[in-house]
């Protein structure tokens, strides 16, 4: 064995093999990183900057402020204190009591015991630095020359906070019942909402898929439907439906729907055809030599159930869990239409940031929220990794059986469910059309009247429409560039993998937090970018952005179907890849591009977490405009503008629907001989 | 020469409009007035200024303050007009508001222009705090109509009140301001532990409540007279109360953001909000506007709305702002979780 190694200090060592890069290469490689880079400015920075956002405090500095006194003359006699000294003298204000928010102020009588309005002495008080600040009465002094004032003014002078960094924020929200209970709501909400969800549209998906049962093309529509509208619209519906005017309140027996029960049912609403869809895919294959082995084994039925239906959908099923666990928890508009006082974590951040200016805390409560979206996400993806193939070559298909009474069960249950989804869209649209519900029930089209209503008027629902298609085109294109890129460029693992999990990291990030994190980083005067706030640019990039990873993953798994020998032989056959791209991949995943882009639009019309702050007067959006004609009150408008997304939605996906089938037939011709 | 070019222009796109719009200054225009006045005031304003245009930002108090003081270094705004004096106080001690005297400002009740020379804002109109009462919901339930806000606290109309939060509403803030201001600190306090008892929830916004008393959904709600006026004027069975002890109020005011790069066209703008003919035109809405001896009674209004005005300290109001806030999400926020 010793004669045959070869010590390498005797050989001169050789040149470092490494392909060179073509020019294809550079530029795919380049591409990728420029595409990687918009990811980083579009996501990861903003949510750095509202990160740091959420250490940023506000202190009031005694330090800064110099007072003197005079005697009852109104002399001066040049004895200057500093404010620091005074308190600690008197003690006056402890620490804690110092620390406060961006608005805070801090009346500085406190430190001058012997204060009196009505006393003939004279105050000065002065900043010592230029970062210091005070109020007389509501005017700001920020420079440092002396301001002499009576004692009947110096009781209006207040002091205002400087800004500085730690943890006080986060101490001050543990340390606020009414802001921490909403962890505790909001996952008791989503655990509920989740469960119910799960079940009802596993039952609907095994119906669909495991029973001969008729309509199931229909009942595949309307299970459907409730991606084409907002979050927030169910909640409409169930105020019509279980309202103190509702139409069929008495089924609460006198609960209210203003609550954890509207937020879960509406919940159970939205989530529907998320869950649906992919329990649906997990019980559409399934081996039937494992049903066969069970009834040859004398199994019952139930027992069948138990060990071969269940285990085999146990994926779906955890990820249709986890999806609408992180859907519920992150979702703003219902709880903000429905919820009444039950809080929680998604609303928390609006309040914080819209009812009090208070950004910081808002910052808090976002990171608060993105831990439980990131563990959920996290664990879907840990448990999808495990999953391996069902079906080999060798299974046969399992093909359902007609069962008369099973069959009728399956049809009425799915009925129900149908009647759920289909009642609540009916209820709006009914409310749309009412004159003034409960007390003048007849028809009208004054609530279509939006331009008298809050939320931006017919306007809003035109920029709606521009949003999507934009989105749809710009997102489609990058997405589908990206995804192509990272599937089929050479070597570069590390960059390569880097990019993956950038395009993963949207789907953890809640709308809310994403809004959130573009005001602080896009509204800095100091960001190159700051032009494209208030703009429609920043409504698309954030909706590209946000919807992000389901886009991605659906163009890498049409992209993965490709084998990689469309490459080679373009390669050398001296073809750019770019030519290869554009003549033949993208045609030959023509479905998952339009498949992408109806995604994009369809989201990007019903979307209100994300762009809520960042719509700008001359980029209302329809989605908002119902949040926002809700919030003042005009109900019945809120549910004709959401019934209208509802509409045009419904139009998109059947131009996509006939659409694809044209340009399938012109493009797809190959896949059957 | 620049008449040539726009007559070229005008030949070019074929409108005459054209001639107008080569000289035209854009104003971006924040404010909080309700979206259905918008178009009027913009059309009152450019019958004597047809060179500027507004392009309204319309959004809730709570929205357009957070919004201001979010863009704090990088505004967008160039004027304000019809914003919550609270708010604009807020704005002006972040140093944020051009002050600036209106051609006329000396016309108007001193109450309404802040005290500074020159003024940072001037007040427009002013909207009173009111109680909308739904009576045929209320003889269901079989209630009576409260006279002071005291009657509110009877247990009588437990869950049969709902009011918006002061933490996202400005209405809500003056409410509870007004309450502190007329019992005292302390009184206050227990004012609102008890109402808070008949509370059946806060909403996030000051017209809400009305519009829900007005709809039956609730048969009392706590919000602005103006309101209650046009939900009655829609057909809403509805009695506007003015509580006897004294309402809350807030004034809507105008201010030029500082920093505008239009001063000149901002200046006209607010030249024109403290006009007699403007206050006219707030006076359709509001019954009460700064200009004296304009206001007309308005339709389906309360009598004795202004007597029972309170002497508001926005002062105070501002500069306690945020510790009242704080102590009123402490006290009541917190009580509403899961039962």
């Amino acid at each position: 064995m010793s004669e045959i190694s070869i010590n390498p200090g005797t050989l001169p060592a050789g040149p470092d093999i490494k392909p060179k890069l073509s020019r294809d290469d550079i530029l795919m490689r380049g591409s990728m990183i420029v595409i990687a880079l918009y990811l980083v400015a579009t996501l990861v920075l903003p949510l750095y900057t509202m990160l740091s956002k959420s250490f940023s405090t506000y202190r009031m500095e005694l330090s800064q402020y110099e007072f003197q006194v005079s005697d009852d003359a109104g002399q001066f006699d040049g004895t200057i204190l500093s404010g620091d000294a005074l308190n600690e003298q008197i003690g006056a204000f402890s620490g804690t009591e110092l620390s406060t928010g961006s608005d805070g102020r801090l009346s500085v009588t406190e430190l001058f015991p012997d204060f009196s309005f009505r006393s003939p002495v004279m105050y000065q008080i002065r900043n010592t630095s230029d970062t210091g600040r005070f109020l007389v009465g509501s005017t700001l002094q920020d420079n440092t020359d002396w301001v002499t004032l009576d004692s009947n003014q110096f009781r209006r002078v207040q002091l205002r906070p400087v800004q500085s960094r730690g943890l006080e924020n986060f101490v001050n929200y543990f340390s606020t019942p009414a802001l921490f209970n909403s962890i505790k709501n909001s996952l008791w909400i989503s655990v509920i909402s989740t469960i119910v969800t799960v079940t009802l549209a596993f039952w609907f998906a095994y119906a669909l898929n495991r029973s001969c049962m008729r309509f199931k093309g229909v009942f595949r529509l309307i299970a459907m439907a409730p991606i084409l509208v907002p979050s927030l619209l169910p909640g409409i519906a169930l105020v019509y439906l279980f309202g103190n005017q509702g139409m069929i309140k008495e089924l609460l027996f006198g609960a209210s729907i203003y609550g954890p029960i509207g937020i879960v049912i509406g919940s159970v609403f939205f989530t529907f055809p998320h869950a649906f869809l992919i329990i649906s895919t997990a019980l559409a294959i399934s081996d039937a030599r494992l049903y066969e082995a069970a009834v040859s084994l004398r199994s019952t039925p139930w027992r069948t159930f138990w060990t071969v239906t269940v285990p085999g959908a146990r994926y779906g099923l955890i990820s249709a869990a986890f999806v609408v666990f992180n859907l519920v928890i992150t979702d703003f508009g219902l709880p903000k239409v429905i919820g009444g006082q039950f809080n929680v974590l998604a609303v928390d951040i609006y309040k914080q940031v819209i009812g009090q200016q208070n950004f910081e805390m808002g910052a808090v409560v976002s990171v608060v929220l993105v831990i439980p979206a990131i563990l959920a996400f996290a664990i879907d993806r840990m448990v999808q990794s495990k999953q391996v193939a069902l079906l080999s070559a060798r299974s046969v298909p399992y093909q359902p059986t007609p069962n008369r009474k099973a069959d009728r069960f399956f049809l009425v249950y799915c009925c129900l469910i149908g009647l759920f989804i289909v009642g609540l869209l009916a209820v709006c649209q009914f409310a749309a059309l009412i004159k003034f519900w409960p007390y003048d029930l007849s028809l009208s089209l004054k609530n279509y009247d939006f331009n008298k209503m809050d939320g931006g008027g017919w306007g809003s629902y035109i920029n709606s429409i521009k949003l999507a298609l934009l989105t749809a085109v710009i997102g489609t294109s990058v997405v589908f560039f990206g995804a192509y890129l990272v599937e089929k460029s050479n070597g570069f693992r590390t960059g390569r993998s880097i990019f993956q999990m950038f395009a993963m990291l949207p789907m953890a990030i809640p709308g809310m937090v994403l809004g959130l994190s573009y005001i602080f980083f896009f509204n800095s005067p100091s960001n190159p970018l700051n032009g494209i706030y208030g703009t429609m640019a920043i409504l698309v990039i954030c909706t590209v952005t946000h919807f992000y990873t389901v886009s991605h993953l659906t163009a890498v798994t049409a992209l993965k179907q490709m084998d990689r020998e469309f490459e080679s032989v373009s390669s050398s056959l001296k073809q750019p890849t770019m030519k290869l791209f554009a003549r033949v991949t993208v045609p030959v995943c023509l479905p998952a591009v339009l498949d992408i882009s109806i995604y994009l639009f369809v989201n990007a019309m019903t979307t209100v977490s994300a762009v809520v702050f960042l719509y700008s007067p001359k980029t209302t959006l329809a989605s908002i405009a119902v949040l926002n004609m809700d919030d003042a009150g005009d109900i019945a408008p809120a549910a004709a503008m959401g019934m209208m997304i509802f509409y045009t939605n419904a139009t998109a996906r059947i131009i996509h629907l006939i659409a694809s089938k044209g340009i399938l037939k012109r493009t797809q011709g190959w896949r059957s001989r | 020469m620049r008449h040539a070019t726009s007559l070229l222009t005008a030949l070019a796109v074929g409108t005459l409009t054209a001639t107008v719009a080569a000289s035209e200054t854009e104003l971006t225009v924040y404010t909080a007035v309700e979206a259905e006045d918008l178009a009027r005031y913009a059309e009152t304003f450019n019958q004597s200024n047809p060179d500027i245009k507004i392009n309204w930002v319309r959004d809730s108090t709570g929205i357009i303050t957070a919004k201001l003081l979010a863009e704090r270094d990088n505004p967008q705004a160039d004027v304000v007009w019809g914003l919550a004096a609270t708010s604009l106080l807020l704005l002006k001690s972040e140093g944020m508001l051009e002050p600036y005297a209106p051609a006329g400002v000396e016309e108007l009740d001193v109450k309404f222009v802040d005290g500074d020379n020159p003024p940072a804002w001037v007040g427009m109109d002013a909207w009173v705090a009111s109680v909308c009462y739904n009576t045929v919901e209320a003889e269901k339930a079989g209630l009576t109509p409260p006279t002071s806000w005291k009657d509110l606290t009877d247990p009588m109309y437990k869950d049969q009140v709902i009011m918006p939060n002061p933490n996202s509403s400005g209405t809500g803030f003056l409410d509870v301001s007004s309450w502190l201001q007329m019992f005292g600190e302390d009184g206050g306090w227990d004012y609102m532990d008890a109402l808070h008892e008949n509370i059946a929830r806060y909403t996030h916004s000051g017209s809400k409540p009305c519009k829900l008393a007005a709809a039956g959904e609730i048969p009392i709600g706590i919000s602005f007279a103006f309101r209650g006026a046009k939900s009655k004027a829609d057909g809403a069975p509805l009695e506007v109360i003015v509580p006897s002890e004294g309402v809350g109020w807030d004034m809507e005011a105008t201010a030029i953001v500082a920093g505008t790069a239009n001063l000149e066209a901002a200046q006209k703008l607010v030249d024109f909000t403290v006009t007699k003919e403007a206050n006219e035109m707030y006076n359709t809405g509001y019954a009460v506007v700064a200009y004296p001896g304009v206001a007309k009674p308005v339709e389906h209004f309360p009598e004795g709305l202004l007597d029972a005005m309170i002497e508001n300290d926005f002062e105070f109001a501002a500069n306690n702002r945020a510790a009242i806030l704080k102590e009123w999400q402490s006290r009541y926020d917190g009580k509403s979780e899961a039962k």
